[in-house]
């Protein structure tokens, strides 16, 4: 059976999809169109992670305020993941460390995991999409 | 007055604002906007070296940026003043002219 066909139940694969973001949050706009992918493949029923590494580890900075520069604050919206049934949120401990941040810095609760780790749950995935 | 350069690359993405140091003389001003207000953070150990390379330049970066990515006037290092839109305004235009490192 290949990766797009129903089995014969009729039900359709799920895929196991891994979003990375690297990117800063406002500055482009790779973090919330890949915000809109997460939410896009929960639709679809697929198993989504999401890791942050790099600069990607500012999207989930507290106290966001974007009045200022006129754009919308889309960081709430990590909160709201859990609705969604998106539960699998991975920080990488060495981007964290450079930027001089802990845990308790981030909106949401998330699993620290060091590089070799998340290159391992890289690894296991159907597909990555990287932001 | 000298000139103003802006940069809006994060320095822990891009080596912009390193070229930026390097390309530029002592005595003018540098203004941090969009994802380079990262690299006005004391947060960042590597910062403290970029910010030594500009002791004899003046550098700024833009509040209304830095309060979007979650970030103070508290968290930003001792000797970048921050400055709003109006501040920006005013620097352009005190400025013989401005050179964007984009």
């Amino acid at each position: 059976m290949s990766d797009t066909e129903a089995d014969e139940g009729g039900n359709r694969k799920v895929k196991r999809f891994m979003i990375v973001n690297r990117k800063a949050p406002y500055g482009t706009i790779y973090a919330l169109e890949a915000l809109e992918v997460v939410l896009i493949g929960a639709a679809f029923d697929q198993d989504m992670t999401l890791v942050f590494a790099d600069d990607g580890v500012y999207q989930l900075k507290k106290g966001q305020q974007t009045k200022g520069i006129g754009q919308k604050n889309f960081s709430p919206s990590y909160r709201a993941l859990g609705d969604y049934d998106i539960e699998k949120l991975y920080v990488e401990r060495e981007s964290l460390q450079a930027r001089g941040l802990a845990p308790e810095d981030l909106l949401v609760p998330v699993r620290v995991l060091g590089s070799a780790e998340l290159s391992v749950l890289m690894d296991e995935q159907d597909v990555v999409l990287s932001f | 007055m000298a000139v103003l350069h802006t940069t809006n690359k994060s320095p822990l993405q891009t080596r912009d604002l390193e070229s930026c140091l390097r390309l530029t003389r002592p005595g003018c001003s540098i203004l941090l906007l969009e994802d380079a207000v990262y690299g006005a953070l004391k947060s960042i150990e590597a910062n403290a070296k970029l910010v030594d390379a500009a002791k004899d330049r003046r550098l700024y970066v833009l509040g209304p940026d830095l309060a979007a990515r979650g970030f103070t006037p508290e968290e930003v290092i001792a000797g970048i003043e921050v400055v709003d839109y109006g501040g920006f305004v005013d620097l352009v235009a005190e400025h013989h002219h401005v050179q964007a490192w984009v």
